[in-house]
């Protein structure tokens, strides 16, 4: 078997920033070829949206990063002769991924109903912010926004903070990964029985989704989550679960019972404590820990957690990671150069297949780069 | 028809990462087979939290295993073992989660599942990958939080590195190891070969990083700096942050503000025109910008803001959000019911498929609770 198991599947992505387009990645990577068509004036919005102001060329690296391995094919969505095109594209593709808000495409004449009337084989991806109904349904999908929305924003952080969002577009990436378990899904069911799918996630369903254990303890006890008063690291989880400084930097700490984490530091406070009380009085128990553990080293306090098997790590920072030897074996970079040669480096797909790890080190591409090659390749073809 | 009818799932992992990911599988229509330890089964099952507990088990392991069934079988006793293997010829995928090594020494490793059944697709999540000096090392979510660096990105930046309060981690590695295991019964469904696929929770990690990495390696190896205050994204210029006012919090994404100030009133943050000061000078801006919202609530501030196309946001909790018309018009909550009659109100798959909304009512399995039933469907005794 091909480690590129998508391999000869075509997918047209409709798609801006980072949601869509993260799926349009993972499928790249895992071997189907991915366009963009974006408009002729300036294209995914993304290129011309900086990260610290880093370019790599008329676009940013944040373009390049999220596109590489794709094609462009530029097409004014509003002009009759390029939307014939793109119905012809269509006609050649496997899949469909848009995140326009809803009702757009189908302005385009480009909705599900009038896509499949042109490939009834078609799987027709979308995203949305929050799904086509109801009263939220023309807000802005935008990341911060649903983080705060859904409840995620009480889950990080200590008691006392204002709500901590995730400092990551958590909702955008979990929502395009949603968005290729359903295309893939689709896909498997298009070649066993030749019929094509609509598949619909929403940024907020996703994060909905990504809760499901806080929010099912929630359902069964009625209480919202509460951050522990410090060393929070997970809302539901009892002491010593969390992250502590120590003399030299911060060690983390996960699950253990309070008398094996007591004999194994040697803390005589901790004895007065149960293994009941670990929940109930865990901001108790995590300070007795913290007052202990910021009087000597990391090494000296992972050493000793470690010789007992208990589940423990230095905190690092990405300088601290990159030097690492767990960090090294794996791989994760690759250096790709954009048609200029300019060099860049970035991360690889994390899925390995057969043994392999799944590099792809086309670079993002051009705005309309593609178009004459895909005419060429695609619709010419096809038709002589 | 269901995407993944016929799909026949062995899953012997525990936890979270694996097990979310056979979640995923029997939601879009698999069948999905717990193999467990007779006796004591997924660790899950007594891992209680918040001392939230239903039916003497975890409400996660209830959330995490509905939808599936469950097969009790002692891996190191050699009748049945036999019989796994047995399951393993029928199956079209088996995933597990063990650390490196164990596989091999049950005798259930990738050459030897191949060799009882070339077409299957063999799936593992490990904690760092098999190679290198972390192998052995104990695949928890906070840990890898902890070596990622990924603790340096939330919260303010004279806090603590702050992880991230949902075992992200767990959750990442199991959709992206669906991902690898759905885009290779695709392949398979064309070829007719099977496949390995790997997925380690280290990998995964590093991949959520990727926008921010990528800065990263590219500047100099530059590290995050998270705002002063009020941080949202330590990337990210102001006023994109999560705000008090006067009775609770508002959220503000990416604005001009200038238009800002223009708009809530605010004289002091009409001189910065220059939008670059926005990133550099974000701190001072935000310390303005959280005196003044403070002054009047979030709805009043939202009646302003929103009308003008400012992305902003109220901030809610899970008692708030379940109010919600917009939350109810989704339908996410769905009932299931163990065979013990015990019903739990739980969450659906988040993928619709055309137009539906993919729900079960079936509980999670009690332990060893479809032996009979999984040696009658198979044939085997």
């Amino acid at each position: 078997m091909s480690h590129l198991p998508l391999r000869g599947l075509i997918v047209l992505e409709f798609c801006q920033y980072l949601s869509g387009p993260s799926a349009g990645l993972r499928l790249a990577d895992m071997g189907a070829r991915v366009i963009k068509i974006e408009n002729r004036k300036d294209g995914d919005g993304c290129r011309q949206l900086p990260i610290k102001n880093l370019w790599v060329d008329d676009n940013s690296l944040l373009f390049h990063t999220i596109n590489r391995n794709k094609e462009s094919f530029a097409a004014d969505l509003k002009d009759p002769a390029d939307i014939s095109l793109v119905k012809k594209l269509i006609e050649k593709a496997d899949v469909i991924t848009q995140n326009f808000r809803p009702g757009i495409m189908e302005k385009f004449g480009l909705g599900y109903e009038a896509v499949k009337e042109i490939n009834p084989k078609i799987i027709y991806a979308e995203i949305t912010g929050y799904g086509k109904k109801g009263p939220w349904k023309d807000k802005p999908g935008q990341d911060l926004l649903l983080q705060s929305m859904s409840g995620l924003v009480f889950t990080t952080g200590n008691a006392k903070d204002n709500p901590v969002p995730f400092g990551i577009s958590i909702a955008d990436i979990i929502c395009g990964a949603h968005l290729v378990q359903g295309i893939l899904a689709a896909l498997i069911r298009r070649q066993k029985r030749g019929v094509g799918a609509l598949i619909e996630v929403s940024l907020m369903e996703s994060l909905i989704d990504f809760q499901f254990e806080l929010l099912t303890t929630f359902f069964s006890s009625g209480i919202v989550p509460k951050r522990s008063a410090a060393h929070n690291g997970h809302p539901l989880l009892s002491a010593p679960y969390g992250i502590y400084a120590t003399a030299d930097g911060f060690i983390a700490i996960a699950m253990a019972t309070i008398q094996r984490i007591g004999n194994c530091l040697q803390i005589p406070a901790l004895k007065k404590f149960q293994q009941e009380d670990a929940f109930t009085r865990r901001d108790e128990i995590k300070n007795v820990l913290s007052e202990n553990l910021v009087t000597k080293s990391s090494d000296h306090w992972l050493t000793k957690l470690r010789a007992d098997g208990l589940w423990c790590a230095r905190v690092m920072n990405w300088k601290e990671m990159q030097e690492s030897e767990g960090y090294k074996v794996l791989q994760m970079k690759q250096t790709i150069s954009n048609s200029e040669g300019k060099k860049i480096t970035t991360n690889r797909c994390p899925i390995r297949i057969n043994g392999k790890r799944l590099f792809g080190e086309n670079p993002a591409p051009k705005l309309g780069e593609h178009n004459e090659k895909i005419i060429e390749e695609l619709i010419f073809k096809s038709v002589v | 028809m269901n995407l993944l009818e016929d799909i026949i799932v062995l899953d012997f992992s525990q936890f979270l990462s694996a097990p979310s990911a056979g979640l995923r599988l029997a939601d879009m229509g698999a069948q999905v087979i717990k193999i467990e330890k007779p006796g004591s089964g997924d660790i899950c099952r007594q891992l209680y939290v918040s001392d939230v507990m239903v039916e003497g088990e975890s409400t996660i392991f209830h959330a995490i295993n509905r939808n599936k069934q469950s097969y009790a079988a002692d891996l190191k006793d050699e009748e049945d073992l036999k019989k796994i293997k047995s399951l393993i010829a029928k199956a079209d995928v088996m995933i597990h989660n063990f650390r490196p090594g164990v596989m091999n020494r049950l005798g259930l490793d990738f050459e030897t599942v191949k060799a009882i059944n070339p077409s299957i697709i063999y799936a593992e999540v490990s904690g760092y990958g098999n190679e290198g000096e972390w192998t052995g090392r104990p695949g928890q979510d906070l840990l890898l939080q902890s070596v990622s660096g990924l603790t340096w990105l939330s919260n303010n930046n004279n806090d603590q590195p702050t992880p991230m309060g949902v075992s992200v981690v767990d959750i990442l590695a199991g959709a992206h190891i669906a991902q690898g295991i759905l885009a290779t019964l695709y392949q398979r469904a064309i070829t007719g070969e099977g496949a390995l696929v790997q997925v380690s929770m280290f990998e995964s990690i590093i991949d959520f990083q990727f926008e921010l990495l990528t800065c990263f390696y590219n500047d100099g190896n530059e590290l995050p700096v998270r705002s002063k205050i009020n941080n949202a994204n330590a990337y990210i210029a102001a006023p994109y942050g999560i705000y008090k006012t006067k009775d609770n919090y508002l959220a503000l994404a990416m604005a001009d503000i200038v238009q800002l100030s223009g708009l809530i009133g605010c004289e002091e943050l009409k001189k910065y025109t220059d939008k670059s000061d926005w990133f550099s000078k974000r701190d001072e801006i935000k310390k303005v910008l959280a005196v003044w919202l403070a002054r009047e609530t979030t709805d009043a501030w939202i009646a302003i803001l929103e009308p003008a196309d400012i992305w902003c946001a109220r901030v809610m909790n899970y008692s708030e959000l379940i109010n919600e018309e917009g939350y109810q018009v989704l339908n996410m909550d769905i009932l299931v019911k163990t065979s013990s009659g015990l019903q739990i109100k739980t969450t659906r798959c988040p993928i619709r498929v055309d137009e539906k909304i993919l729900t079960s009512s079936i509980g999670a399995p009690l332990l060893g609770e479809h032996n009979q039933q999984i040696e009658k469907q198979f044939l085997i005794s």
